[in-house]
């Protein structure tokens, strides 16, 4: 049997789900939508069952493309996903707005049964309803109490479920069939049911507004005009803090970890094609999907606790005015912050913003915040061409520098998603109308399940991209045409032997020169041409193109290049190096232009295949990462090359 | 509803016609609803407002839509 799990948004839902289900779900996609269908495998009368976790609306009808999902699939008796009973949870301390959408889910005539949640809080503000008279109001429901988020009610809603009464055409309004295509209709109909309810709840509820509540208190400073704002700096902080100071540990120990077995993969296996794509390609590969896992799941992990708590809308609801004239919503703030840490989570995070337009903008945007895997790529090159002097007495130029290109980011996607309000077009109407749910302890079993959900996502949805495209990029590095890769090694090892190399400064010189002959080399001296307008010459341009795996990838590609050794942190053997760079005419590489303009390329550049395989997961097409792409990659040329020119 | 001061209680008289008057309606805002409009975000925009028991936040543009009267304080 399909049972449908539906409700307002912010009653619960996710809890009951969990609870129902536990640790049995999946994640799926609707046809057609980004929602994520959750399914989850439940057992009652000795059979299994299937419950689908549909998105959270407050009306039948779809007020924004998100909710269409529910309209779509429970007016259509031929879909695959047409339920044989719903499940609807209703927020008991909120009945009147709950139970339009109820009595409009009623009236199709299906099994259904009704979960009434937070019935702890009704105690708590003194609002008490009177069961008896809801089931007299909805005769052919069940109606039973949970308080989810306590995990309680587990076994009653099982035995309702499997106890479902059968429909005998008992409509909430009589003989108003729902469907009703038109907006007036629409308007009516939900007159005519609030109507209804109203004057069946001064039966059912006695209403004694409490004084003055707990959230109203915690309001007064949390959206206050400065207070608000500080706070919410403050959290931010804390929250990169701890991202900063915790995910470098397990991604420290995922990057040895599969090094190391790679290693161990190589040591055991004969020598030839399939090992090599096994350690250098698919390894690696799994590796680079691994690594963002630690950066997801603690944005996540702080994101959830936020909006368990019912912060998160309180952000919402001092930002919005303040995005708004850019063509974002209150909503983008944490997807936007996120990507400070890490793009691929702030993508992701984009989901809440239930506005298609506001949603593609932040999304389209995100990747030109300042992500932490810029910083090697920017710490190398200031290190190269910015003196570490002081200046106006107290600043430290390095530093200013680097603040600089944080400041370029964030500038640069305001101003991007501002001329993007003017380009794309929608039809739909913006609006906010956000529910402010009143403030609540976590449930830290729905912040461990929101956690893992998006790792899934993640893992498996856009790592298969990720993963092909390190292997296509692997090839590319290992393989060139003809056998001149050989010979570049044969020369290398010669040149080692006559200037008395050590073992591994002769394997260094042996990689660099067969990366030079590779697939990858020659692309990267074709497009010297095109490049050098920046100020780069073609062993930029190979790294520019390795990099495009992950932007810190370019630290290590400039190593192999210049044949020194990959040393981690320090990176000083390279930096002396490129510091000594000179061109064919004696003058040095990496000037100050050169440098600056490298560095404004990789603020503007799309060099992360990752959060391109996220964008086409969460917008279900490559036209947007693809637009991404490009838009991205013609800023990054002309900002480059304008940085060139003024500075050279 | 955009001009009425924190604080006040008022009865709603009237909902503009608009796209956004079913989703209005639909989040629990009709005719002779009574409101209680709690706290404004900075620059006043947008506001929070009770309805029935929960809180709901309305941009001012969507607050102009809602024609509302004051209720006389109860002395």
């Amino acid at each position: 049997m399909k049972i449908a799990l539906l409700g307002n948004p912010n009653t619960g839902k996710t809890s009951v789900f969990n609870l129902l289900t536990g640790l049995r779900q999946h994640v799926g996609n609707f046809p057609g939508i980004t929602v994520d269908k959750k399914v989850g495998k439940i057992e009652f009368n000795d059979e299994k069952h299937e419950l689908i976790d549909f998105p959270g609306t407050y009306s039948f009808y779809p007020r924004s493309s998100d909710e269409k999902v529910v309209h779509e699939i429970l007016s259509d008796k031929g879909n695959e996903l047409y339920p044989d009973m719903v499940a609807v949870v209703v927020d008991a301390s909120n009945l009147e707005r709950n139970l339009l959408f109820f009595s409009q889910i009623y009236d199709l005539q299906l099994p259904i049964v009704m979960i009434l949640s937070m019935t702890d809080l009704t105690l708590k503000n003194e609002k008490q309803y009177d069961v008896n008279g809801l089931r007299k109001l909805f005769p052919e429901a069940t109606i039973v109490e949970s308080n989810a988020r306590v995990r309680t009610g587990k076994a009653r809603i099982l035995e309702a479920f499997s106890h479902f009464k059968k429909r005998s055409s008992n409509y909430f309004l009589d003989d108003k069939i729902l469907a009703e295509s038109d907006i007036e209709g629409q308007e009516e109909e939900a007159e005519m049911r609030f109507r209804k309810i109203i004057r069946a709840l001064k039966q059912i509820e006695s209403t004694q507004e409490p004084e003055v509540s707990f959230t109203s208190k915690l309001d007064k400073i949390l959206v206050h005009p400065i207070f608000g704002y500080l706070i919410f700096a403050t959290i931010l902080m804390v929250v990169f803090q701890f991202i900063y100071a915790f995910a470098a540990i397990p991604m420290d120990f995922i990057d040895g970890a599969f090094a190391s077995l790679s290693s161990w993969t190589s040591s055991i296996m004969p020598e030839g094609i399939f090992t090599d794509l096994l350690t250098q390609g698919i390894i690696p590969g799994l590796g680079g999907i691994a690594i963002f896992i630690p950066q997801i799941a603690l944005l996540f992990f702080f994101i959830a606790i936020l909006e368990e708590t019912g912060y998160l809308s309180r952000v919402v609801f001092i930002m919005d005015r303040i995005m708004r004239p850019l063509g974002l919503n209150g909503k983008s703030v944490v997807p936007l912050m996120s990507s400070v840490a890490c793009a691929i989570p702030g993508v992701m995070a984009a989901r809440t913003i239930s506005d298609w337009k506001e949603r593609m903008i932040t999304i389209m945007v995100a990747p030109l915040m300042s992500c932490s895997a810029r910083i090697p790529v920017y710490t190398l090159l200031i290190a190269i061409v910015i003196p570490n002097e002081i200046v106006g007495g107290v600043m430290n130029l390095q530093g200013l520098v680097l603040f600089g290109l944080y400041a370029l980011g964030l500038v640069s996607a305001l101003f991007v998603a501002l001329i993007l309000k003017w380009i794309i077009k929608t039809k739909e109407k913006g609006f906010l109308m956000l529910e402010m749910p009143s403030y609540k302890s976590p449930r830290w079993g729905n912040v461990g399940m929101t956690v893992l959900e998006k790792v899934k996502i993640f893992v498996w949805d856009a790592g298969r991209v990720i993963l092909a495209i390190s292997v296509i990029l692997w090839a590319l590095a290992t393989y060139g045409p003809g056998n001149r890769m050989d010979q570049a090694e044969k020369l290398a090892k010669k040149q080692a032997i006559k200037q008395e190399l050590s073992e591994s400064e002769s394997s260094q010189l042996v990689a660099s020169m067969r990366l030079e002959k590779s697939y990858i080399g020659i692309m990267g001296k074709s497009i010297e041409p095109v490049i050098e307008p920046l100020g780069y010459d073609w062993k930029i341009g190979i790294s520019l193109i390795t990099s495009f795996a992950a932007r810190e990838v370019f630290v290590g590609s400039m190593a192999t290049i210049y044949a020194v050794g990959d040393d981690g942190a320090e990176n000083l053997p390279l930096i002396t190096k490129m510091k000594q760079a000179k061109r064919p005419d004696g003058t040095p590489i990496y000037t100050l232009a050169a440098g600056a303009s490298l560095m404004v390329f990789f603020a503007f550049a799309m060099q992360c295949m990752s959060t391109l395989a996220v964008v086409k997961r969460e917008t279900r097409s490559w036209k947007w990462p693809l637009i991404q792409l490009g838009y991205m990659g013609v800023l990054a040329y002309l900002g480059a090359w304008i940085t060139f020119l003024i500075l050279s | 509803m955009k001009t009425i001061a924190n604080g006040t209680d008022v009865v709603v008289n009237k909902i503009t016609a608009s796209t956004l008057k079913v989703k209005l309606l639909e989040m629990g805002i009709m005719e002779g609803k009574q409101l209680k409009v709690l706290f404004r975000a900075p620059f006043g925009d947008p506001i929070a407002v009770d309805v029935g028991g929960y809180i709901l936040s309305l941009r001012k543009d969507e607050a102009e839509l809602i024609e509302v009267e004051q209720i006389p304080s109860v002395v």
